[in-house]
């Protein structure tokens, strides 16, 4: 099986255990200062971490290359507050004009 | 009414994102299927991104279902929040579990009547399921169809996304200065550790600040 397929389903069952689990347990469990402290910096750390690996890093290596463009216009685009197509889409259409500059 | 109404253009709004999912999914060598599988199972944006995220720089599907798994814990959060508001059971908890997400629980408490509060939640979450998987499927035939992703751009567009995603949870000094240290912590490790090893790892960052206060 690819690591495609075996991403799919994983990630797919545990979503749902996770979704599941939040609507059966005892809100106790759950509701404790310091879980959802811990639960709430996760997705920012992560996210992070995601933008940066997945705008400079090729592989194991780190490479500045044309989506260096796009992160720009997205960064631009967030700071006047553009909705998330357009950061997406900008990023998309600096991040081409970059590519074909280059080659 | 007015939580009909709002339910439904959030759902769309939102939906349309899939869009971006889609492509991407297929930029980053996800099968059509695999794709439209991740948003019919999955259902779970940021979840999804990390997914192929991960898998696409190079990382092993551990690195991967960890990652999107660790995003995901905040649904069970949403669920404990939604459980006494829906007061369901059997089949129907299990459809109100696959469409708790950020967008059908934040209509729901945002409402002040209960009636309003449940009508918000399954019309947010039906919302957003039907047209987020319609905008993949479309996003990843759009994708499929044009050949080299970096002369389009597509590989600029997972960054873009993800930035989309946390720009606006970065509302203080100090989550942003815990997000300078996840790009330092996660880019000093790159050279070091197989792919998809310095994003999860950066979880170690939450722990270890929301622990302590």
């Amino acid at each position: 099986m690819s690591i495609q397929w075996i991403a799919v389903i994983g990630t797919s069952v545990l979503a749902f255990a996770l979704k599941y689990v939040g609507h059966s347990v005892p809100p106790k469990w759950l509701a404790h200062p310091r879980i959802t402290r811990i639960n709430a910096l996760i997705p920012i750390v992560l996210l992070t971490a995601l933008v940066a690996i997945n705008s400079v890093t090729v592989k194991t290596k780190i490479v500045i290359d044309h989506r260096m463009a796009g992160l720009a216009v997205a960064i631009t685009a967030l700071y006047f507050k553009l909705p998330f197509p357009v950061i997406v889409l900008g990023a998309a259409v600096g991040s081409a004009i970059a590519y074909h500059f280059g080659h | 009414m007015s939580v009909k109404r709002d339910s439904f253009s959030l759902s769309f709004a939102v939906g349309a994102y899939g869009t971006a999912f889609g492509a991407a999914s297929v930029t980053a060598h996800f099968s059509l299927l695999q794709s439209c599988l991740l948003s019919l199972l999955t259902f779970s944006g940021a979840s999804q991104f990390a997914v192929i995220g991960v898998v696409g720089a190079g990382g092993s599907a551990i690195s991967a279902i960890a990652t999107a798994s660790l995003l995901g814990t905040r649904n069970a959060l949403y669920g404990v929040r939604m459980a006494p508001i829906l007061k369901v059971r059997g089949f129907r908890r299990v459809v109100a579990a696959q469409v708790t997400i950020d967008e059908s629980t934040a209509i729901s408490t945002a409402q002040k009547e209960p009636r309003d509060q449940i009508t918000g939640f399954w019309h947010t979450g039906f919302g957003v399921f039907i047209f987020w998987n319609i905008f993949t499927l479309l996003g990843a035939l759009g994708a499929k169809t044009i050949g080299n992703p970096s002369a389009w751009g597509l590989d600029a567009a997972v960054p873009a996304a993800f930035i989309g995603l946390v720009w606006p949870r970065l509302i203080d000094t100090r989550t942003r200065l815990i997000a300078a240290a996840a790009v330092a912590l996660s880019l000093a490790l790159v050279p070091f550790t197989p792919a998809g090893v310095p994003i999860i790892t950066t979880a170690l960052l939450a722990i270890i600040v929301g622990w302590r206060a």
